[in-house]
């Protein structure tokens, strides 16, 4: 049996898991959308600072929803495989001929199948909501395929963490660690409008702002060569290694002669 | 071995690191089709062989073939020959018990035509064809268990790992569960090799017990023999008042030396010759008032206090105490 098929097996799984849990699927659709509503909302005069890069505050925003969905990816990911840990669902895994790279692959191949789903209702919402995009079509087709690579390096870290720790709670834990990521990043405001030289210098090493500045590239600019550059590269940068040490610490969970 | 469905330990060791040894060297054969029931305390090291001897885990020294296949040299093949349902029934409970079917079929590498047909069928044979679609997080505790041996069977194994499968479980889901690893060593040929802390189900379902106390066998053989090796059979005396029971007990220590008793009993080993109807007597020569007087021909707890200066019961009282199964 081929890797392919234990790995579309084991995404099946991981999406029926997400689909059978509600707090599993509206949270990650409606929060991210409620709070660029919010931003939205009482944002917009923003848009009036001088330099600001557009006149309507939802084509700065959206990528918001992106971000955060990724991190409720990661959360996703992460409990799953602790789960599996927790429950010896994995020492089942174990006794089968499937491939160690199987679970990881099927487990995080459905994690972004449902942030996919996610990122077109966002998107969809948004043009209903007036969302200009200047990339046009390629420019949303490249919007979801960086958004993917966000979702997978998040969920890649939220595996590496549920496998490391074995603890649904230890992902649970993390996630205001995240969470203070985005918020000291570029999120609201393009990094060079920050007044506060303290919150500008943090969310310039922020690698957050750099994912948030390539999504919001497409839509604002069309296509920003060095800003698409550095959201790729950044989002890579984390997944590459999130995605490496997961498999080394599945090896370790999965041990069997 | 040249039977190639069998078991064969030789010296099998597992250390942790600042640990006692868990299995101190312990050597077993198991024929095919044969029931093996593997007996002992909480702690004895009972899952830790079946962790070896699955290839979860390797030993730390000695050797063992499963299936006719080295269990660290080829374990690939061992695996592919093995079912198991390990101490936990490794289930998930978001998954139906047709999606869990669905997902070891698949796994386990059976043809696609087939994979449906074998989770129906082993759904059928578990009796659990009605609550297929149902999340298993809904399931009771029997019905986990049987769940989880079905699941160990796709493959059509060949020799069958149970880790006290019946822990936890109610006396006819219990029953259940026996009838079906008794059908598939009979009538498929299965090799099964059960631990368990019941000594019940030991005496019920294995053709050979092996005893296990702190990581060795402290003795192996058909339950009939090893109860025979204990021989004579004990009495136990219940007195109708408490006060007299110091006044049984001391006419039963005529009869033999004291083992222990029910609470407020007194009991002791029938010496050779000696038999009930003299127990009797003496009673009613002394005047002392007996509730009830049992004889107790020699169980696998007798083995076990015989071999291991404790007793078994304690052990599997706690563990029966534990909350039963909530319902469906």
């Amino acid at each position: 049996m081929s890797l392919a098929e234990q790995g579309a097996e084991m995404a099946r799984r991981s999406i029926l898991q997400t689909l059978r849990q509600p707090a599993m699927v509206i949270p990650p659709i409606a929060f991210p959308l409620v709070l660029m509503a919010v931003n939205v909302g009482g944002l917009q005069s923003a848009t009036r600072l001088p330099g600001f890069p557009t006149d309507n505050y939802l084509n700065f925003a959206i990528a918001f929803p992106f971000i955060q969905g990724a991190l409720f990816a990661s959360i996703n990911a992460g409990s799953s495989l602790a789960r599996d840990v927790e429950t010896g669902f994995m020492r089942r895994l174990a006794l089968t001929p499937m491939q160690r790279a199987a679970l990881l692959m099927g487990n995080l191949a459905g994690v972004m199948t449902v942030a996919l789903c996610s990122s077109v209702i966002y998107l969809v919402v948004g043009f209903a909501a007036g969302l200009r995009f200047e990339a046009g079509v390629g420019g949303v087709l490249v919007l979801l395929a960086l958004g993917l690579l966000i979702a997978l390096a998040f969920a890649s870290l939220g595996a590496l963490i549920g496998l490391r720790t074995g603890s649904g709670e230890a992902v649970q834990g993390v996630f205001p660690v995240f969470f203070v990521l985005v918020f000291l990043s570029s999120n609201a405001l393009p990094r060079e409008l920050i007044e506060q030289d303290w919150f500008r210098a943090i969310a310039t090493v922020n690698p957050v702002s750099y994912l948030f500045e390539g999504l919001r590239s497409l839509v604002i600019f069309g296509w920003d060569g060095e800003a698409l550059a550095l959201g790729f590269g950044v989002a890579l940068a984390i997944a590459l290694p999130a995605v490496l040490g997961a498999s080394a610490a599945l090896n370790t969970r999965l041990v069997r002669t | 071995m040249t039977a190639t469905n069998g078991i064969e330990v030789a010296g099998v060791v597992r250390e942790f690191k600042n640990g006692p040894r868990a299995v101190d060297g312990i050597d077993l054969e198991v024929a095919p089709g044969e029931i093996y029931g593997f007996l002992g305390p909480n702690g004895a090291g009972k899952s830790t062989t079946v962790l070896m001897l699955t290839t979860l885990l390797p030993p730390t020294a000695g050797s063992a073939r499963v299936a006719g296949h080295d269990i660290v040299r080829d374990g690939a093949a061992v695996r592919a020959l093995i079912g198991a349902a390990l101490q936990e029934a490794a289930l998930d409970p978001l998954l139906t018990g047709r999606d869990h079917m669905r997902l070891q079929t698949t796994l386990q590498g059976l043809p696609k035509g087939r994979r449906r047909a074998r989770g129906d069928e082993l759904l059928e044979r578990l009796g659990l064809a009605d609550a297929a679609d149902r999340k298993v997080g809904g399931y009771s505790g029997g019905m986990k268990r049987r769940l989880d041996v079905a699941l160990a069977l796709v493959h059509y194994p060949r020799v069958l790992f149970l880790d006290e499968p019946t822990t936890g479980l109610d006396p006819s889901s219990r029953s259940d569960l026996w009838n079906e690893v008794a059908r598939l060593a009979r009538d498929e040929g299965v090799t099964v090799f059960l631990t368990t802390q019941y000594l019940e189900e030991a005496d019920v379902l294995a053709d050979r017990v092996g005893i296990i106390d702190h990581g060795r066998i402290v003795a192996e053989g058909t339950p009939e023999r090893l109860k025979a090796e204990i021989g004579r059979p004990s009495v136990e005396a219940i007195p109708a008042e408490r006060s007299e029971r110091d006044a049984i007990a001391a006419v039963l220590a005529r009869f033999g030396a004291p083992v222990a008793a029910s609470p407020g009993a007194a009991a002791v080993r029938l010496e050779n010759g000696e038999d009930l109807v003299a127990v009797v007597r003496a009673l009613d020569a002394e005047r002392v008032r007996v509730a009830d007087l049992q004889l107790h021909q020699p169980s696998l707890d007798d083995v076990f206090l015989a071999k291991t200066g404790r007793k078994l019961e304690a052990d599997e009282e706690a563990a029966a105490s534990e909350p039963a199964e909530a319902a469906a």
